[in-house]
This record gives structure tokens, C-alpha cells and sequence, in this order.
């Protein structure tokens, strides 16, 4: 079993009326099967509404599941009597970066979790220097996170969840308010932690860019997981994404174009390097 | 009509250690008619750009004219302004606030001094035009999807009949399929409404396919101002400001210095494809064997 | 625009007065608000001003700072100087009509502005060198003795320090929307008193909205962080007393001695 296994997963939003009464349920999650290896790096694509950040809650035990069984490192979210251990070894990083930063201190912020947890304050200290120099963000220790860009308070929400050392991080679009260049910030902090300390990472975004370095790729909608693979399997079905209100990176565009009018070339291909290498060979 | 920036500076905090320029010595036309991409990264001075068009900023120096007046003279109707220049926030969350869609949509046809029924008419109009459904007019804005709420915040200015509209980022947030719809529908405003429009952008890849005419901010200067593929020709420079070219630029690139006779000046896919094409059939390359060639 | 108030806004700066444990200030601006009353003598005054500008010079915080914080309350300072100035009695120092200026008034006039100015500044004072971190651990930590008759200290002090941190954010988004509804033809200046009430209305839902959106995100963000109340909890920065604390106490409680022993002697 992985770090985090969902079998048969489903969940019921309610909308309740004024007396109390469900209104209206609609099913967010449905049948979800998924299976997550320690140490990789894993996408979930999906347009808006499509169940991803449900499904991200779950990972968490911000939800709990109305149908079927989540478990994080063996432990079922349900039946385990400390939610804390849960949320702990799967940390989570939120979309919008002003709502989940406490602290009005950088360093404050990110001995937050520490705290919570009853860890002794010189070892705070210890986690929170640790973290802190994992993402980069040393410099800023004693900085207003109001005075940080996007990706920069981002990356300090980042190193809030590393100073509670989990074994993985759940990232529900934590890129969809920052300007380009702070994507590629947030990105290359993530992807470093992944191949440096061996963190499992779940990414939930919609920007086709972030997923081509995943190990594993699932693509939701209406609640399903409807395609899974590597970027290069999922990238090579243009069509099913385009169907799925998703798209391609441009340079697999443009390739898919190419081989639609004779062109003869590979399916899937991701990056610049590699269809300049094939066109001029 | 048209807008005009004369010698504009703007200074946040002057006199103070916290004084930071916004913008210097800027000058710059928008004739009536274009469609005009912005783009510039977080803190280049873009977002004070373009709340100098409808006068939501004073300029610490020099003069903003429309249609050739000074709107910031004395008698200037600058209420009146806002209704012929439209802007367009990044957030509809900022802006939606009635209980009812259409209600919210009335609210600048109402402030214009229109009645409720001149209003609601033009809010019909203008929700028709983004491509919002009937159905929906009497839902909550706040239950909307992303896409839709985009959608009523744009209806919410454009049923003002501004002859310009401006907008902030508008696909920040939204999925690719939602993102093209709504540049989509702006283009059609452009196109069959003749509305001027002008768009802030973080997307090369969307101002590449879209505008006629790129500007770039930068430190608060305007360093290029043309075609999006003269601009995108200076891709290195647009580096050094944080900037970049769309990927099809780069590849066009890449394809040229490792010998492919194509035109590095392509920005969108179409493009690129036909030139690519073109070049392989002109050398001649084996990929093009076996596969029909058009 | 709405950013500019200062008043109390942290100042980072790295002086002893920074560095004092939060309690230690409390306390301090308790002395000090206490003496200002106590005082009610020219010397006495002098005192008191002796003292806060030691303690402001100790501080490194400008003094212009500190003062660009006192416009907030420049017109509350106007308004009770031109009351006290009118309606005080005795020796009648200029006539007009009804209005009268005594030299009784003039002096209390004096006395309020002074007051209300040092009141004030010292608090600010304690605001602008500590973090709202720190002064709510201070807070808790001080009242923590009212847990035992159920008062939950640190929600409440948990509260407060949200509630710091949202300030600034929310006045920068009150900005935006305010432009936002300005572009859509909205008018926040003309018009009467209920006409102004009624035109809020645009910029308020939108920013009570936001408001609720933001705390119910934060409280999942403090979830995920395994936020479940103070109990277990440790702390990164402990409170503990040091040395300069002690000094800080014995000079406290000498001004205090000396403001008392003015008030007995009447000086």
C-alpha cells in the first residue's frame, strides 16, 4: 500500500435549507481509486469543479469520506482517533497565499505547526531553521509575510507544513493566484523538496506547464479520475483533454498539429528541446 | 476617441523614504478602435497605468487627456469619464454584490441615471453579449462558477457602454477551457461591438494569439510598444524584466540555430505550424515522407 | 489614502525596548497611563514628558513616526480642547456672545490635549515595539489567571492576533473595492448622511464577504497545521523574564513612587 490509497472513494456536499433540511446533495468525489508511492511526485489535473480539491481534502482529513476508505500512511481517516497524526505526515499548502499564513512574523509562522504539535521550543527552533533554508527563505525570517510577493508567501506556507516534517505534501493549486514568475518559484521549491528529501508531493493545479516533471498524472472530472498515466501518455490525447476543459502545453500542441498534417512524430512530446531535436535531425 | 498620457508620472508616498515611482515621463495613445495587450510583471507599474485611464489615479505630473480634454481639470466630469472608460478588476469578487445577478449588473446603468427598466434593459444586453444564459439571471452572483462570476463583473461595466474597456487580468484563475472562452467573447466585443480594448495579461501565449498592439511596462517606463511579434522579438530583453516570449517563440528560435529555415517571428500555433511545414518541405526532411503533405 | 494610519503599527527596529518581554511594557504603559492622571502640575508634567522621551530616544522609533500616528486624532483633540476651552468656568479671559474663554478653561484645555496626546503616544508606544505576537502572548500569559473562572485567555488572544495580521489586508482590499465600485459609477462622497450609509453598501458585502471567506479558509489552513486549541501546545518564543525586564520594573516602579509623591505633596 502507498502513502495514500482512496478506495471507492465518494463525498456528498449537502446544501441545507433554513430549517435544517437537506436541500440538495450533489456528489463531488465518486469512485475514486487511487494509489500513491512514497517518494513520488504526483498531479491531479481537472478543470474548476471537477472534484480536485475534494479529492485533496481528503488527503488531509479536512474531509472525511461519505462513501468508501482513505488511508494516509496505513492509517484510515475515519477510524483514526488522532486526526493530528494524519494531518501531520500529509501537510497541505492552500491556493490563496494571504489566508493561510498565521504568523505575522515569517518565522512565527512557520514554528505555528511545531507549536501545535507540543514540541519542546529549542527544537521549534531547529525545525523552523531547517524549513526555512529548505525553501529558500532564510533571508526573510524576520519579515511581514505582508510584505512578501505571492510565490515568496507561498513558499513560506511551505515551510509551515516541512517544520511539522511530514512525508508528504498535498498542494491544492497553490500557483492559480501568482504571476508567472512566482509559479516558477513555488514549482522549483516544490520540486526540489521531492528530489532532496524525498517528500511525496500531490499537485492539484490546471496549468498543463506545472505537471510535465510528475512522475504520475491522474486527470479528474465530474467527480471521477478519467485518465491516469505518465505526462507523456496523458499529453498524448489532445482531444480527450480538450474534451475535459483542459489543454496542452503549446510545444505538444503545435507537435500534434504537425503530425496532423504528415508530419511524422512520437505522440506526447513535452518539451522545446525535444521536437527541435526530432524536427532537425 | 482616444486616450492620451502626456509626460505622466506617478510617485507613491512622495517625499517620504517609502516614496516609490510608479510611473515616469509616460506618453502614449490609445486610439479608438484597437485591441491593446499590457503586460509587465507584478510591481512594474501596470496596474497604475491603466487606473490612469479612467482617472481613478491623478497623476503626480503631467497631463491624461480624453478625446483631448484634461480630465483632470477643474470642471472635468470624471464620473462621466468612467462611463466611456470602462475598467474591469482582476477580482469580481470585489465588485458583486447585489443579490441577483441582473440586479448587480444595473448597478453602473443606475448610477448613470438610468431607471430601473432603461437599466435592467442594458444589463439584458450586456449579459447576452459575454454569454450569459437567461436562466441564471436571477441566481446569486456569490453561487456563480469562476468563469461566471468573470462573466457578470465584465456585464457589470460593459452595460455602461463604455467606447473602451479595460481589463485586469481577466483568465487569472480559471481553467484553460473557461480562459478561452472568456478571451474569446472579449474579442467578439472587439470585433462585432468595435469596443477599444485594452487587456492585462500574464499569458505571452494569450496576447500572442489575441492583440494587434503589445505594450510592455517595466520599472515604470514602457520600454516596447508594437506588434506582438516586433516585441516578441526582443525576447532576451523581456527576460531581463522578468518577462518571457510565448514557447512557440522559442522553438522557432531553437529550430533556426539548429538549421531549420523557419520564421522566428511566429507567436501562435497556427503560424508556427504553417511555417514549420513550409521549411521541411523546402529541405526537403524525411518526416514528411509517407504522411500526406497539403 | 486608508493605509496611511500608523497608529501602532509595528516598527522594526532593534532596541532594548523592543527586546523587553511584552508583559514588561503592559505594565509599563499601565504606570505611565496611571501617572499622567496622577500628575496635574506643571513639574509633574515635566516628568512625565522626561520620561516618555527617554523611553521613546531608548526606542530608535522616530519621532515623526510617532507623531504621523496622532493625526487620527487630531479632530477628537480639537473637540474636546474647544469644549473644555468654552464651558469651563471662571475668570473670564474674552467674551462673545454666549462664548466665553477662561483662564480656568484655557488650563484644563491644556491639561486634556496633554493627556489625551501622551495617552496616546505611550500606548502606541507599546504597539509600535512590540509584535502582535508577542503582545498577545503577553496578554494571555498576563491574564491567564482568569482562566480559572472560565474566561477562554486564548481564544481570545488567538483572536486578537488574527485579527492584527487581517488588518492591513483588509484595508488594502477596502482600497480595491472601493476603485472597483468607483469604475462602475459608484459615489462615496456626496449626498446626506443616509444617502452615504446607503452607498456603502457596494463596498461593504463585498468586503464582509471576503472577511468570511478568509476566516473560513484560515481556519482549515489552522486545522491542517494541527490547530486544536492551547492545550498541548508549546511556544517558539516563551515568555521569560531576563535582567532587563528587572531594571525595567525597578525604573517603573520609581516614576510611579515619584508621580505618587507629587500628587501627595501637590507639587
Amino acid at each position: 500500500m502507498g502513502i495514500i490509497k482512496t478506495a471507492k472513494l465518494g463525498f456528498d456536499y449537502f446544501k441545507y435549507d433554513e430549517d435544517g433540511n437537506v436541500q440538495e446533495m450533489q456528489r463531488a468525489v465518486d469512485d475514486v481509486n487511487i494509489d500513491i508511492r512514497e517518494g513520488e511526485f504526483v498531479a491531479v489535473l481537472g478543470h474548476n469543479g471537477s472534484g480536485k480539491s475534494t479529492l485533496a481534502k481528503h488527503m488531509n482529513a479536512l474531509l472525511l469520506p461519505t462513501e468508501g476508505t482513505v488511508w494516509i500512511d496505513g492509517m484510515d481517516t475515519l477510524k483514526e482517533p488522532e486526526l493530528w497524526e494524519i494531518r501531520r505526515r500529509a501537510g497541505m499548502v492552500f491556493q490563496n497565499p494571504d489566508n493561510q499564513i498565521i504568523g505575522s512574523i515569517v518565522e512565527e509562522d512557520v514554528g505555528f505547526g511545531p507549536e501545535n504539535m507540543g514540541i519542546p521550543t529549542e527544537d521549534i527552533w531547529k525545525r523552523v531553521e531547517e524549513s526555512l533554508q529548505k525553501t529558500g527563505m532564510s533571508a526573510y525570517r524576520a519579515h511581514s509575510p505582508n510584505k512578501l510577493s505571492g510565490g515568496q508567501k507561498q513558499r513560506v506556507a511551505i515551510a509551515g507544513v516541512m517544520a511539522m516534517r511530514p512525508k508528504c505534501i498535498v498542494l491544492d493549486e497553490p500557483t492559480a493566484m501568482l504571476d508567472p514568475n512566482g509559479r516558477r518559484e513555488v514549482l522549483e521549491a516544490v520540486r526540489q523538496l521531492n528530489k532532496q528529501e524525498k517528500v511525496t508531493v500531490v499537485l492539484i493545479t490546471h496549468y498543463m506547464e506545472e505537471v510535465i516533471h510528475a512522475d504520475h498524472v491522474y486527470v479528474m472530472d465530474e467527480g471521477h479520475v478519467v485518465l491516469e498515466g505518465t505526462p507523456r501518455e496523458i499529453f498524448s490525447q489532445v482531444e480527450t483533454l480538450k474534451k475535459y476543459r483542459l489543454d496542452v502545453p503549446q510545444v505538444t500542441l503545435l507537435a500534434y498539429e504537425l503530425k496532423k498534417s504528415g508530419v511524422d512524430l512520437p505522440d506526447g512530446i513535452l518539451t522545446t528541446e525535444e521536437l527541435v531535436n526530432i524536427l532537425c535531425q | 476617441m482616444s486616450i492620451e498620457l502626456k509626460n505622466v508620472t506617478y510617485t507613491y508616498s512622495p517625499g517620504t523614504a517609502y516614496e516609490i515611482h510608479a510611473l515616469k515621463d509616460i506618453n502614449l495613445t490609445i486610439p479608438d478602435g484597437q485591441f491593446i495587450g499590457i503586460i509587465g510583471h507584478t510591481g512594474s507599474g501596470k496596474s497604475t497605468l491603466i487606473q490612469h485611464f479612467n482617472a481613478l489615479i491623478r497623476p503626480t505630473s503631467g497631463k491624461v487627456l480624453y478625446n483631448g480634454e484634461d480630465v483632470w481639470e477643474e470642471h472635468y466630469n470624471r464620473k462621466n469619464l468612467r462611463s466611456h472608460v470602462g475598467l474591469v478588476f482582476q477580482y469580481p469578487e470585489h465588485q458583486l454584490f447585489e443579490s441577483d445577478v441582473l440586479s448587480d449588473v444595473c448597478f453602473g446603468p443606475m448610477n448613470q441615471g438610468l431607471s430601473r427598466e432603461e437599466a435592467e434593459e442594458e444589463a439584458r444586453k450586456a449579459l447576452f453579449q459575454v454569454g450569459f444564459r437567461e436562466k441564471n439571471f436571477k441566481k446569486s452572483p456569490f453561487e456563480l462558477s469562476g468563469g461566471q462570476k468573470k462573466r457578470v463583473a465584465i456585464a457589470g461595466v460593459l452595460a455602461m457602454n463604455p467606447e473602451i474597456l479595460i481589463l485586469d487580468e481577466p483568465t487569472a484563475g480559471l481553467d484553460p477551457k473557461g480562459r478561452d472562452d472568456i478571451l474569446d467573447q472579449i474579442a467578439e466585443l472587439h470585433s462585432v461591438r468595435g469596443i477599444t480594448i485594452v487587456l492585462v495579461s500574464h499569458s505571452m501565449e494569450d496576447v500572442a494569439k489575441y492583440v494587434e498592439r503589445l505594450i510592455v511596462v517595466n520599472k515604470g517606463e514602457l520600454p516596447f510598444d508594437g506588434r506582438p511579434r516586433e516585441v516578441f522579438s526582443h525576447y532576451k530583453e523581456l527576460e531581463k524584466m522578468g518577462l518571457a516570449a510565448p514557447q512557440i517563440t522559442y522553438i522557432m528560435h531553437d529550430l533556426r540555430e539548429k538549421g531549420l529555415q523557419v520564421d522566428p517571428g511566429a507567436t501562435t500555433v497556427p503560424e508556427a505550424r504553417e511555417d514549420i511545414l513550409r521549411a521541411l518541405r523546402e529541405a526537403g526532411s524525411p518526416l514528411l515522407k509517407g504522411g500526406r503533405t497539403k | 489614502m486608508i493605509r496611511d494610519i500608523t497608529i501602532g503599527q509595528y516598527y522594526p527596529a532593534d532596541s532594548v525596548i523592543h527586546r523587553l518581554d511584552p508583559r514588561t511594557k503592559l505594565a509599563g504603559t499601565l504606570v505611565f497611563i496611571i501617572s499622567i492622571f496622577l500628575f496635574h502640575t506643571l513639574p509633574g508634567y515635566a516628568a512625565a514628558t522626561v520620561f516618555l522621551a527617554a523611553v521613546i530616544r531608548i526606542s530608535k522609533v522616530p519621532v515623526k513616526f510617532i507623531f504621523k500616528g496622532l493625526k487620527a486624532i487630531f479632530l477628537i483633540l480639537l473637540i474636546t480642547m474647544v469644549f473644555n476651552m468654552l464651558l469651563t468656568p471662571g475668570e473670564e479671559l474674552w467674551r462673545f456672545g454666549i462664548l466665553r474663554i477662561t483662564r480656568e478653561g484655557i488650563s484644563m484645555a491644556v491639561r486634556m490635549a496633554i493627556r489625551l496626546v501622551y495617552l496616546v503616544v505611550g500606548s502606541s508606544l507599546m504597539t509600535l515595539t512590540t509584535t502582535p505576537n508577542q503582545l498577545t502572548d503577553g496578554l494571555e500569559k498576563s491574564l491567564r489567571p482568569l482562566n480559572k473562572i472560565h474566561v477562554p485567555v486564548h481564544e481570545i488572544s488567538m483572536m486578537m492576533s488574527i485579527a492584527l495580521r487581517f488588518i492591513p489586508i483588509l484595508l488594502e482590499e477596502t482600497d480595491k473595492i472601493m476603485k472597483a465600485q468607483i469604475a462602475r459609477g459608484a459615489d462615496f462622497e456626496s449626498g446626506n448622511l443616509i444617502q452615504k450609509v446607503k452607498n456603502m453598501v457596494p463596498l461593504l458585502v463585498p468586503l464582509f464577504i471576503s472577511a468570511f471567506r478568509r476566516a473560513n479558509d484560515l481556519a482549515m489552513a489552522m486545522e491542517a497545521r494541527c490547530y486544536h486549541g492551547g492545550e498541548h501546545r508549546t511556544q517558539m518564543k516563551p515568555l521569560q523574564y531576563k535582567k532587563r525586564d528587572r531594571l525595567a520594573y525597578l525604573a517603573l516602579f520609581l516614576y510611579l513612587a515619584l508621580a505618587v509623591l507629587f500628587r501627595v505633596l501637590g507639587i
